[in-house]
This record gives C-alpha cells, structure tokens and sequence, in this order.
C-alpha cells in the first residue's frame, strides 16, 4: 500500500510523469492531425472525380479516378459526340476516361517542363547558396575581418524588406540584363535571397566546431581549403543539411517573384498551378493533383536528411 | 630531430602583452618543460613556434633555419592540443594516419599502416584501431591524440598540457609513458603545463614563465633548489613554500639585505622545546597517511610543513624550530645567494 502511494507521489527530475506524458503526446497528435489534415485532404480531392470534389456536405466516401491527373498532364478540346464516335477506339485508359466528357486529347500539358523548371531553379539555387553560405560563414567564423559585424548585419538586411519593394527594380535590372524568364535568372535571385539566410545560419554551427581541430591539421601540412574539406565540412553536415532545406523550402515554394519574372520558358510550378483551374471550368481534381506532386520533392528531400538533422554535431568526441 | 631557438619573440593580442622577449633554446633530444599558471603565455609560445600565430618581433629558428614567416604545414613540428585533438567522424585508425595522408608528405599507404600499427602498440591502443575516436575513454583519447603526433617523425613536438583533463591516476600513468617513449625515440619535446608534478618528474630542463617572461631555466633539482627568485620559489614545492619576513627572524640567522626568507619543508626542523629561539605554536596536525601536513603559528604568521605521522604533535603544544639553509630574498623578490656552512 505504501510503496504503491510512494510510486504514485514520486516525482523524478528526468523523467516526466505519466500524465505530462500523456498530455504532451495528445497536444503533439492534435498538432499532426492539424497540420496534416489539408495535406490529407488534397492528396483525397486529386482521386475525386469534379463533381465529388466540389459536392457539398463533403464527400469522404467517394469513387477513386485518375482523371483529375489525366486534365493536369494534358491538354483537351471539346468535340461533337458525332465526332468522337467517328474516331477510331480509344488506345489507352486515359483516351478513353477523356472521351466519357466528350473530349479528345490535344497533347501533353506544360506541367512537365515546369516541374523541371520548379526542381532546376529550386535545387540549383539551394546547392548555389549553401555553397556560398558555407565560405562565407567559414570566413566570418575564422578569420579577422574588418567589419565584420556590420557586413553580417548588411547581410541579414536583405531580408528586411518584402519582395514587393524589390520587385520593380529587379524587373528593370533583369529586362537589361536580358535574365527575365530565364532558369539562370531565377536560380541567382534565389540565391541571392537564401544566401543571406545560410550565411547565419551555419555561422552558428562552424562557431560551434573547436579550431584547434583545423589548426592541427594545419600543422600537419595540409592547406586551409583542404582542412575546411577534411575537417570542417564533415562536422558541420548537420548545419548544411538543416540550411539546405530551409533554402530549398523558400525557393521550391516561392510566388511573387516568380510570377513577375517568369511566363514561359522558365516559369515555377507555383504560378503555374493556378492557371489549372482556367484551363476548362474549376478543374479542383487537376489542382490537387498538381499540388500533390509539388509536395512530393520537399518531403523526400526532407527524409532523406533526416537523419543528419536529428544528429548532434559533435556527437560526444568534445571532452570539456 | 633537431633543435629549436626562440630569439626576443614577443606577441601582444590587443592590449595584452601575451609573450614578452622571449628567448630559449630546445637542444636535440630534450625534454623542455615550460611551467607556469594558466595565462602566463605558454600556449601562445606555443602556437608562435607551430606558426599558426606570427610574432611581432623575434624570431624563430627549427634546425638551423629561420621559419619566422613560413605557413604552419612546412614547419615539420607535431602539436598534441590539450582537448579537441580527435576528430570524431573519423576511426582511431584514421585519426592516426591523418597526418600522414597530409597532401604535403605523401606518404605512400603501406607505410602509413605500418606507422600506425607500430605507434598503437607503443602507446597500447592498437586493439582500438577500429574504434570510432568517440568511443573511447578519456585515457585511450588522449593516447590517440598524442599518437597523432607521434606518427610523423618531426623536428620537435609540442604539447600543449596534454594530460590536464585526465583524473590524477590516469596522469600518473601516462607521464611515466611519456616519458619512457621520449626516451625510446629520442625525441625533441616542448611541453607546457602548469603542473608541478609533470614538469618535475619528465623534464629534461624546465622553464618557469610567468606574464610572458621566462624567468629561469635549469634542471629540475636546479630549479628547486636554487631558484632565482621567490615567485619560481613558489611554483614547486609541495606544501607549498612558506615566506617568512627576515625582520621576524633572529638576526644572525639571514644574511643583510633580506626582506623575505623562503622556507620548505626540507629548511624547517622541529624539535621539543629546549630553550630555543624561535618557538612555534602547533595550529593544526592533518593525517595524510604516510605522512603529516603541520601547521604552525610563528609570530603570527602561519608555517606549513610535513612531519613523521608517528611524532607524537598536537594542536596547542610549543616547539623549537630550527632553520637549515632556508632561501632567502632580497625587497624586489631576487634570491640572495647563502653559502653552504
């Protein structure tokens, strides 16, 4: 009875109690279901058929179609049931779920290209700025550089203002410079952007890497370059894995200045999924597709690094 | 191996003077301890001898040639730091070749096996060869970080406090190694510490440096026993050396001229009371098992020393105290040289 009412009152300065554990992991499903519920409920409406999909009360229950990435992958007019039924039978499913709409297919979208576009300018860019960011931030760690607190602030001051004010003069600024609507164009604004934001970021993790660990292979012959290689780089990966995703979500998502820079040739999937829904009535089941699929990078990108962001960063070798 | 010359190098960080004028010599073959606190600029002679920090006057010389102003990887010096010595993404085997695969030397990889087989035994790691350098205890690390240096076969080592973040036994243990593999090798060391113990039982010659100065250098017994001054007085020594003021002290018993007079253990005898002049009042007797740490009360001022645990003192009683040959300082702290009589 009494060493059940002492396990009952016993309070540990580790562990937490049964019941701030229950609580806590409630609050942590309750965030998930929040935050993954919309996502959930795209990758649904990307199988409704277009009625389902805006039926109201809500569908939950519904009939599963591939139509809505059949109209997100291609590009249809619309026939004359005479004529369709002149045609020659339907080749392939897609064909066929199109004809049922008396509709033939014209060719291929342009979402293709544009998710090229999408993983060119957003992986580019990212690779770009973490590599910029990783010497620079070396360079502020390391060295003595005049200034060198007021060229970070300069830095971080990049990112004060929205793109909105930016915007005009970087329009002009590219129409000289002939990088409007070009991949090269977007990949340097971005850049240009995140490299700001990886600057700081792995300042702090390469402030965190003891020097005498470069220092000693200094000492043993190697050069500068070669010891950020041997020495540095590898500890930090965990920074540069966190800074890469950061820099690749802003890009991969980012809209205003995609939307003023770019039309053609090298336009993103952001600007481009809103024109789904023009192309033929309120095409929500084509949107959701096209969403689903813009989703798919980040969060592979995301699990692949996993494991470097939830590892420490020096993992124990420190004896302080 | 070779030798090493420091000439005037002096470096200032900011406003503070961090090594002022220092000059010293590290023969072929030595084992140079430079003892001093924490701050005192041993770490900073250190790195001005490796290169990775440049003097602002001085210069330094590696057998013969003058590397002042030549980049840290083509000094041919080995440094052991204190801490953060292994890299830890890496095996204990490739810690140790890690010097080896240097760009700048090119050591074929045969060779760099055979080296670091044969450096793993000397220091008794080499089952850990495969190890991951974090999975190591605080003794093997530090072996693996003084293996690190002993790999290559440079002009000079350089250590900067090497064992300081092991516990006592561990240190104890690994200064004796130390020393027989410094032997073994014939190897030139520079060793900088701020332990007494350390310098005193490895060091061929020790430097005593304190505010960037180096103050003496001799042999071990030479700096115990003849220090040039009451500051080296007081860095050796356990207990501590006690300074008393020449005024409070009969006479005769100093030469003129002495303000302070240095009194170890060795300098104090203890006897009953029998008429005496100088009479000591027992304070405290602590029991330390093979031996008893006295503290007396003379004339106000308090004397430590040790004592056979097996005499029969007490806290309260008087005794007779009797100086042999203590040290004795003029006002500015220089020693005063006693003749034996």
């Amino acid at each position: 009875m009494t060493a059940a009412l002492a396990k009952s009152t016993a309070h540990s300065i580790v562990e937490a109690s049964p019941r701030a554990k229950a609580v806590a992991g409630g609050l942590v499903i309750l965030y998930a279901v929040i935050t993954i519920l919309p996502l959930l409920w795209i990758v649904a409406t990307a199988f409704k058929s277009q009625s389902d999909a805006i039926a109201y009360p809500p569908k939950l229950i519904f009939e599963p179609t591939l139509e809505g990435y059949v109209n997100l992958f291609t590009v249809r007019t619309r026939q004359t049931p005479d004529f369709i039924a002149k045609l020659p039978p339907p080749q392939t499913w897609y064909d066929k779920l199109v004809r049922q709409h008396d509709m033939v297919i014209a060719g291929p979208s342009k979402v293709v290209p544009r998710f090229v576009n999408s993983l060119i300018i957003g992986f580019g860019s990212t690779f770009l700025a973490v590599f910029l960011g990783t010497l620079a931030a070396y360079a502020f760690s390391r060295f003595r550089i005049p200034l060198a607190d007021d060229l970070l602030f300069f830095i971080l001051s990049t990112r004060m203002m929205p793109p909105v004010a930016v915007a005009i003069p970087i329009y002009l600024m590219y129409r000289q410079l002939n990088l409007t609507d070009t991949r090269l164009g977007m990949i340097l604004l971005y850049t240009a952007v995140n490299v700001s934001l990886a600057v700081w970021l792995l300042k702090g993790f390469i402030d965190e890497i003891p020097r005498e660990y470069e220092e000693a292979a200094l000492v043993d012959g190697y050069t500068r370059l070669q010891a950020l290689r041997k020495v540095v780089l590898p500890q930090a990966v965990t920074g540069i894995a966190a800074t890469a995703i950061f820099c690749l979500i802003f890009s991969w998502n980012e809209y205003a200045f995609a939307v003023l820079l770019t039309s053609g040739e090298a336009q993103t999937m952001p600007p481009f999924i809103p024109f789904i829904i023009g192309e033929g009535g309120q095409d929500w089941p084509a949107v959701a597709a096209a969403t689903t699929l813009f989703v798919v990078p980040i969060v592979l990108f995301t699990v692949l690094l996993r494991k470097h962001l939830l590892r420490g960063i020096t993992f124990g070798a420190v004896r302080k | 191996m070779a030798d090493v010359i420091l000439r005037n190098i002096s470096k200032r960080f900011g406003t503070v003077e961090a090594v002022r004028e220092l000059s010293l010599t590290v023969n072929d073959g030595e084992f140079l301890v430079l003892l001093g606190p924490s701050g005192a600029g041993k770490t900073t002679t250190l790195r001005l001898i490796t290169g990775l920090e440049s003097p602002d006057a001085g210069s330094v010389m590696i057998n013969g040639r003058d590397v002042t102003r030549d980049p840290a990887g083509s000094r041919d010096i080995a440094f052991v730091f204190q801490q953060y010595s292994l890299y830890p993404h890496l095996t204990v085997y490739d810690n140790l070749a890690f010097p080896l695969r240097s760009p700048a030397r090119r050591v074929p990889e045969p060779m760099i096996r055979e080296r670091v087989e044969r450096t793993a035994e000397l220091l008794h790691i080499a089952s850990k060869l495969g190890n991951l350098a974090t999975r190591l205890s605080g003794g093997e690390m530090q072996r693996v970080a003084i293996g690190r240096a002993l790999v290559r076969d440079p002009s000079i080592y350089l250590m900067d406090e090497p064992l300081s973040s092991l516990d006592a036994k561990l240190r104890a243990e690994l200064r004796l190694e130390l020393k027989r593999i410094q032997l073994e090798l014939g190897a030139t060391i520079l060793y900088v510490t701020h332990d007494q113990v350390e310098a005193m039982t490895m060091a061929s010659r020790i430097g005593v440096i304190r505010e960037g100065q180096l103050l003496q250098l001799g042999t071990p017994r030479e700096i115990y026993e003849s220090p040039s001054d009451s500051y080296v007085a007081s860095r050796l020594g356990t207990p501590q050396i006690n300074f008393l003021p020449a005024r409070l002290l009969p006479e005769e018993s100093v030469p003129p001229g002495t303000e302070t007079v240095g009194i170890r253990t060795e300098h104090l005898q203890l006897a009953a009371r029998n008429g005496g002049r100088m009479i000591g009042r027992v304070h405290r007797v602590e029991h330390l098992g093979e031996q008893n740490h006295v503290h007396l009360d003379y004339r106000g001022q308090t004397l430590v020393t040790l004592a056979d645990p097996h005499r029969p003192l007490h806290a309260g009683q008087e005794v007779d105290l009797h100086l042999v040959h203590p040290l004795c300082f003029d006002r500015a702290g220089q020693r005063i040289p006693t003749f034996v009589h």
